[in-house]
């Protein structure tokens, strides 16, 4: 089952494509990180999926084929939206029976509970909690609605670092007990590298990788070699990015198994997630995408200058 | 013939039947109750007013019903000095009354949904498991149905109220004059109803509070000044008279003189004027140009007249008021279907 699938995908805002021929297959059970700079479409994506947003151009199914903003699917996706918005003049409590209120299954004892452990009154206004109690309302509302699948843009962006911690180790939670699928954005991968195990990374409105991040970092590896071979190595090889030095060169490739040998003289290295997504950023060009789509574009061009 | 009946399939949409309407009732008393206090905060104190004024108001007129004969001079007096001492006061606080309906309209219907947009809660409120088409038709509906309710009410409180100075007569003060019209009956709650709707509408299309706000006050008001100056009086074919008065409690449009069957130009009649030192600046204003000699019972049009005018009003009568109202009731209330209508079609397709 896939848990958010998009086909040709594109939204248009005026005269420019916030998203554009963005294809994806996400499969369930997964804690998957969207990636990419600001303006990437991130936010466009993840509304597009949670129905706020209609799509342009194709279509985006949810849960094993809902249709977005589709009954079933509202039903199934829990979203908290970037800076959490909540109705600053409701109570805690009040948001918890809204919530209740408008949607099927909601979880007040789980909701009460996990509010307690975080020491948020309940008869306080929601303006009047700090940011991070705020962020804890939200995935705490979220949360009691047990949903399939957990979207969560940009959720950490007014979190200090203690927050965050706590913040992800109340999603980690979740994954754990109700193993509720959770799409994640943000442009720090940092905050991501820890929990995810799927990374999307969107560029310029397209998907430029997605994959298990295990796998991803199996199949890339940074290779160090003398720099006047480092051309002639690049023309055999997938390479993402080369860095060169004035003697030796750093390449980061895409390896395919067995069929690529490692040349003389260079030495491998395993790359880190944060490594891997830089690579491709600086390198809008080229792409890593699974199964059939799979598109091993390493353009020479970046290799070339 | 055989019939031939199929499982139905199991699907999602059989097991998932929209969530029971009554939840919203909650949702929108919790969120709209402070908008809704407001609502009965200014109708209340002007009811509150209305009955203050107008007890004294109705007390002074059961002596001028009680006064018998009541053709004689005496009644005649006190008729009169009921009208100059109460329809000045009815006529500015109906004035003022006409700014109920579109204050609710600003201050309700406005923010609904334009507050959601600049706080960002829409995207709370439209992706939980209550559709947002859903969740708007109720909002709309349940508060649209409070606030024509409590405008109806007030109506009925706002046509006790004036029913002396219309039992009296006054000039200007008939059950068909722009702003007493329009506080009573049906016509009440759906201008109340149309303000909201504007409101509503207004705040999905702008997504500000305060733009949205202003743009349901200019839209509203100039909707119900084109109604009052241009479109009511013709309602119905207006009634044409002879007569030197209008009928009593008439809605006067139009009034001119006739000599010899044709329109009396002004110059005709400042020439049989110049004998009273009076000058006409349209043939229902005058202007002396001496001291009149005109006597003193007898206004310009009385004289014009005797000798030989005949003046021309076009009116609507006051007992078509009921039929006005109506009329009046219903296309409001179609238009206010149609702008709620298109409130919701914008909230299904925004963003």
């Amino acid at each position: 089952m896939n848990i958010i699938e998009a086909r040709g995908l594109g939204k248009r805002y005026g005269g420019s494509w916030a998203l554009h021929e963005c294809t994806l297959a996400i499969p369930a059970g997964h804690v998957v990180a969207l990636v990419g700079p600001n303006g990437a479409g991130k936010t466009t994506l993840l509304n597009i999926a949670v129905g706020l947003s209609v799509p342009s151009a194709g279509a985006v199914t949810v849960i094993g084929g809902r249709p977005a903003g589709s009954p079933a699917a509202l039903d199934a996706i829990a979203f908290v939206a970037q800076d959490t918005p909540l109705y600053k003049n409701l109570s805690v409590a009040d948001l918890l029976r809204l919530t209740r209120n408008l949607n099927r299954g909601f979880d007040g004892e789980y909701a009460n509970a996990r509010l307690g452990e975080l020491g948020i009154p309940r008869d306080r206004k929601a303006g009047d909690l700090s940011g991070g109690q705020q962020t804890q309302v939200a995935l705490t509302l979220a949360l009691a609605r047990h949903p399939k699948l957990l979207v969560l843009d940009e959720p950490m962006a007014m979190l200090d670092p203690l927050a965050r911690h706590d913040f992800m180790a109340a999603v980690m939670t979740a994954v754990a007990d109700d193993g509720v699928s959770v799409v994640l954005s943000s442009h720090v991968l940092a905050e991501l590298e820890r929990v995810a195990d799927y990374l999307v990374l969107l560029s310029s409105g397209s998907v430029q990788v997605a994959g298990e991040v295990e796998d991803l970092l199996a199949s890339h590896r940074v290779l160090t070699g003398p720099a006047s071979e480092a051309d002639s190595c690049a023309e055999r090889l997938n390479v993402v990015h080369a860095r060169r030095g004035e003697a030796q060169a750093h390449l980061l490739v895409r390896i395919n198994g067995a069929t690529d040998a490692l040349p003389h003289g260079w030495d491998s290295h395993q790359v880190s997630l944060e490594e891997l997504t830089l690579a491709y950023l600086r390198a809008p060009g080229t792409a890593a995408l699974p199964g059939p789509t799979r598109t091993a574009t390493a353009v020479a061009s970046e290799v070339a200058q | 013939m055989t019939t031939h009946t199929m499982p139905a399939p199991p699907n999602l949409s059989t097991s998932l039947r929209p969530l029971p309407w009554r939840r919203m009732g909650w949702v929108t008393w919790r969120q709209h109750r402070v908008a809704l206090a407001g609502v009965g905060a200014v109708f209340g104190a002007a009811a509150v007013y209305l009955v203050v004024t107008g007890l004294p108001m109705h007390s002074a007129y059961a002596a001028v019903t009680a006064c018998r004969p009541a053709s004689s001079g005496a009644c005649q007096q006190v008729a009169q000095n009921f009208v100059a001492t109460y329809q000045h006061l009815v006529l500015v606080t109906a004035g003022l009354m006409q700014a109920i309906p579109v204050l609710i309209g600003a201050f309700v219907g406005a923010p609904l949904l334009a507050r959601e947009f600049e706080a960002g809660t829409f995207r709370y409120a439209w992706t939980q498991g209550f559709r947002r088409t859903r969740w708007t038709i109720a909002k709309l509906a349940l508060l649209a149905i409070v606030i024509a309710i409590a405008a109806a009410a007030f109506g009925a409180l706002f046509s006790w109220y004036v029913q002396p100075v219309i039992g009296a007569g006054g000039g200007n003060s008939g059950p068909l004059s722009p702003t007493i019209f329009d506080l009573r009956g049906v016509a009440l709650p759906a201008w109340t109803l149309a303000a909201f709707a504007i409101g509503a509408l207004a705040g999905i299309l702008i997504r500000r509070v305060i733009p949205a706000m202003f743009a349901t006050i200019v839209v509203w008001v100039a909707l119900a000044f084109l109604t009052g100056a241009y479109l009511r009086p013709h309602y119905e074919a207006p009634l044409v008279t002879h007569a030197a008065n209008s009928p009593a409690g008439a809605l006067v449009i139009n009034q001119g003189l006739l000599r010899d069957g044709k329109p009396a130009s002004l110059d005709m009649i400042n020439q049989t004027l110049r004998a009273v030192d009076l000058q006409a600046l349209t043939p229902t204003l005058f202007h002396p140009t001496g001291p009149s000699t005109l006597p003193n019972s007898e206004d310009p049009v009385q004289y014009l007249i005797q000798h030989g005018y005949t003046q021309v009003t076009t009116y609507q009568p006051a007992s078509r008021f009921w039929t006005f109202q109506w009329i009046e009731g219903a296309w409001l209330l179609a238009l206010s279907l149609l702008v709620l209508g298109t409130t919701i079609w914008r909230v299904r397709r925004a963003t």
